[in-house]
């Protein structure tokens, strides 16, 4: 649903660029650099945007296009910016994301590629997957998902005998949560491969030499197998009718789909955890049994404190999604939903996340700007907002709580360690919530409690 | 061992003492060897941005507009509306039937909610392939809204961010000498080239204050259209960060008369340089007796405290790498108050003059390199055994990811670093960083990795 007004403007946008996520996503995968095909700016401005999230490097190479470039085209650019990114970092693959300028002045980063593996040598050259990016046209997470797609497109191959593994992409998340969703496949002793993989590449340990390209990411040798396994499990309810990597997996080589919400809260866990003891005809370990276990005995200790109070959720289409989910099922009146996306149907996802909790829906906006938030939250009067950092200045003009989840988390340390996935993930949010809550209700009573 | 640098950026490195100073410089970013600079619409936002009353559009797509929403930590003592981050979103069918009627209704429709000054129309990379004809759509607006609106040429790919700075230029030029002058003062100035971060340029407008001099129009810290279009009636321009406004001192010389001297306002003995500079300007005995008196009472407020940090900071090694490299001298200068050695001194736009006047002032095997990138930076850092790297949030994780103090000196920054209260913030801020316990942790210090220390 789209809002009303519709203003013509954007203030405060609640969506990032597509080469953002793209950039992201190869980020994830093993001894690759992220390439912006375009002018310098885009590379910095990603850098700096994602390097105040994660504090960690990351390291955006660009074609660095120039006036001259755009009017004979930037394909001599990207080539040598190939050649010397191959040169300096020695790099497995390089993930080519295209930017508005290279889409515009029309490149053909395709047949560029192509020419360039051409005239160089296979011997030093590394895997080079490329993916169409204009800015112009979708947000961020679009550009990851676009990522993702690209390389398993370009990457797998088809089933020469189809192996027991299971693929796994579970979108944009952070660090902590790819550690703990490999840590859950571990468990239940599922072979997986899971694209991206950020949970060192973007949240490693202090080191003594620079490592130019981080360990980790999901191997290439993995990505090149996936059209081998016998299911893919996709995180996001609202990619629709997209042709995603589960999608292309499903109809290059047969893999089954399950395509499932971000598991945030339990519901929408059950439901991950149930295909994971499908597939692998394992009960849940004992271990994430006692997780949901405390995760419900702290639900009923902490309920009364939550029930009713209006929450504001924006973001990412399917983090909205998620959030929702969880903050309905603990009893908080979700009343605004809002992403600067249009995927065309967040509101489906949220009426399928929350069945049978929510006795009415909450307005479920797309395509929202922080301007239109705050309108809306005028009249809406809400106790807390929950999304990345870009809400801070409403929190503070409403004087609400604001907990702080996704990306970005630009004014507090550990956004990549914030665990949003799981019975686990809930737990930590579940706290974090309850807490601002019983906070606001101390510091603005003129009693100092020191029990709540 | 392996090349620090690719072959084509070898010349725009440069170790004193090993030969006569040359380097290469001024030129563009050469492809894949991910620069740490930015664009040239990037260059005329950060000098654009700080003006609180102004509208600031961004013509494009949302990612321009959304990277530089409150970017800066420029204060404003009075409206915000330079904190919000206004875009037209150009979407596939605006790139295809082109953006002006959108950029026009966008225009209308903030102009009316927000009731601006003046407002800027960043053009971005995109806009400068389809043809939009901003200057056509910025006349009408202006016409029919009563205010200027000013085309801001910004294309991103057309040079880097010191033509972003000249676009800046251009467009505050086309506001001053639209404003009333009567009432100033003959001792009087604009200050150009401090954005007010963390509130520097109200103690910096202080110490004019107390020296008896009169401030026309802050370019662009704290700015106002208001005060920017009566700025031809200073007498001087005083001009900080000379990468982002000189051009604009230079063009109001020309056509004004104005003349301009530069000064920085970091560390104590380039402050006190500025102040002395202005005074001098004035040639009035007793504004340089004020000044005299101002200099000598700040420095004593300092002085006890700058010297506990000296005493602890003493040889430890600094390295700078920032985007213009005026701001370099300052902090080379620094240092050595605190009793450390700069080792590496980098910057992402900085010219030859600089790059020399660089390689006099700092002490034999210093590093001087010019539009570096993190793989560069780390080997130095590392060669080096650099104690504190001085940067922005993109040098950030190169330094503590290998275990190396860290000072932001960059717009982003929350605490003040000019004047004589900012060269004491400077010196806690490092001293912070450099004696903080964590670093026992890291590798680098850890037994059989230290043989250096």
């Amino acid at each position: 649903m789209t809002k009303m007004p519709n203003y013509i403007s954007t203030t405060n946008a609640c969506k990032l660029c597509k080469p953002l996520g793209a950039s992201l996503a190869f980020r994830g995968m093993e001894g690759t650099v992220p390439y912006l095909h375009g002018s310098q700016g885009c590379a910095t401005y990603m850098r700096r945007y994602i390097i105040s999230h994660f504090n960690e490097p990351i390291d955006i190479a660009s074609s660095s296009l120039s006036e001259k470039h755009a009017v004979y085209g930037g394909a001599a650019n990207l080539k040598l910016g190939l050649t010397n990114v191959t040169r300096k970092y020695q790099p497995q693959m390089i993930g080519i994301a295209t930017t508005c300028l290279t889409e515009t002045i029309g490149d053909d980063v395709p047949m560029i590629v192509k020419e360039y593996e051409r005239e160089t040598s296979a011997t030093n050259r590394p895997l080079l997957v490329h993916v169409s990016t204009p800015s112009y046209s979708g947000t961020h997470m679009e550009g990851f998902h676009a990522a993702v797609t690209a390389a398993i497109d370009q990457l797998a191959q088809g089933p020469a005998v189809t192996n027991d593994t299971v693929n796994l992409l579970p979108g944009f998340v952070s660090s902590a949560d790819y550690r703990y969703l490999a840590e859950i496949m571990a468990d239940f002793g599922i072979p997986a491969t899971m694209l991206p993989d950020l949970s060192t590449t973007l949240d490693g340990p202090a080191l003594l030499e620079y490592e130019k390209i981080p360990g980790g990411g999901t191997p290439l040798a993995s990505i090149r197998r996936m059209g081998g396994a016998r299911a893919t499990i996709e995180f996001g309810r609202t990619l629709g009718k997209t042709r995603t990597g589960a999608t292309l997996l499903a109809e290059k080589f047969g893999a089954a789909s399950h395509r499932l919400g971000l598991p945030i809260g339990i519901s929408e866990t059950d439901r991950f955890f149930a295909v994971l003891e499908t597939l692998s005809g394992r009960p849940t370990p004992a271990k994430y049994q006692g997780e949901r276990g405390r995760l419900v005995d702290a639900y009923v200790d902490g309920h009364k404190y939550g029930f009713g109070k209006k929450a504001i959720i924006y973001g990412e289409e399917d983090m909205v999604v998620g959030l929702t989910a969880f903050l309905a099922e603990i009893g908080v009146t979700p009343i605004l939903c809002a992403s600067g996306g249009r995927s065309g149907s967040m509101a489906s996802a949220i009426a399928a996340a929350t069945a049978g909790v929510l006795p009415e829906q909450p307005k479920v906006y797309e395509g929202m700007d922080f301007f239109d938030i705050a309108e809306e939250a005028e009249n809406l009067g809400p106790d807390l907002l929950v999304g990345h950092s870009k809400g801070y200045p409403l929190a503070r003009k409403l004087n609400i709580p604001l907990i702080r989840v996704g990306f970005p988390i630009h004014d507090r340390v550990g956004g990549q360690r914030i665990l949003h996935l799981g019975y686990r993930g809930a737990q930590q949010l579940f706290d974090l919530v309850i807490n601002s809550l019983i906070e606001k209700k101390q510091s603005d009573s003129p009693v100092g409690y020191s029990y709540m | 061992m392996e090349e620090i640098a690719l072959a084509a950026r070898e010349t725009q490195i440069y170790r004193k003492g090993e030969k006569p100073f040359e380097i290469t410089c001024n030129k563009d970013s050469l492809a894949g060897a991910v620069s740490q600079r930015a664009c040239v619409f990037c260059g005329s936002r950060v000098v654009l941005y700080p003006i609180a009353d102004a509208l600031h559009l961004v013509h494009g797509p949302i990612g321009c507009a959304v990277y530089t929403w409150d970017i800066r930590g420029a204060l404003s003592s009075g409206p915000e509306l330079h904190r919000l981050s206004f875009s037209t979103d150009l979407q596939e069918r605006d790139v295809i039937f082109g953006g002006e009627k959108k950029l026009e209704a966008a225009l209308h429709e903030l102009i009316d909610r927000h009731s601006p000054k003046a407002a800027f129309v960043y053009s971005t990379c995109i806009v400068g392939i389809i043809g939009d004809d901003l200057e056509a759509v910025c006349r009408r607006v202006t016409e029919q809204k009563g205010i200027p609106v000013i085309p801001v040429q910004s294309e991103g790919f057309k040079g880097n961010k010191r033509s972003g700075y000249k676009a800046a230029c251009n467009a505050m030029f086309r506001l001053i000498g639209t404003g009333d002058t009567t009432g100033i003062s003959k001792y009087s100035i604009n200050i150009l080239g401090d954005f007010n971060l963390a509130g520097e340029i109200w103690m910096v407008r202080e110490y004019f204050r107390r020296m008896g001099v009169q401030v026309v129009a802050n370019i662009t810290g704290d700015g106002r259209i208001d005060d920017i279009r009566r700025a031809h009636g200073a007498a001087l321009n005083v001009v900080q960060c000379s990468g982002a406004t000189m051009d604009l001192a230079n063009m109001m010389e020309e056509k004004y008369g104005t003349p301009s001297i530069r000064v920085s306002y970091f560390g104590i003995e380039d402050m006190s340089e500025a102040l002395y500079d202005v005074a001098r300007f004035f040639k009035d005995p007793e504004m340089l007796a004020r000044t005299s008196e101002l200099i000598k009472e700040e420095v004593q407020k300092i002085q006890p405290e700058l010297q506990r940090y000296k005493k602890a900071l003493t040889g430890k090694k600094a390295a700078i790498y920032v985007g213009g490299s005026f701001k370099a001298f300052s902090l080379v200068k620094a240092f050595r108050l605190i009793g450390m050695n700069v080792v590496m001194v980098g910057s992402q736009t900085g010219t030859k003059e600089d790059y020399e006047e660089l390689a006099q002032i700092t002490d034999p095997g210093t590093i001087i390199v010019d539009d570096s990138n993190p793989l560069e930076l780390t080997s130095f850092l590392k060669e080096k055994e650099v104690d504190v790297f001085v940067g922005g949030v993109k040098e950030r994780p190169i330094a503590y990811k290998l275990g190396v103090g860290f000072c932001d000196h960059n717009h982003e920054r929350k605490e003040a670093l000019a004047g004589f209260a900012g060269m004491l913030n400077f010196a806690r801020e490092v001293y912070s960083s450099v004696m903080s316990p964590v670093w026992k942790f890291v590798p680098r210090k850890e037994k059989g990795n230290d043989q250096a220390l």
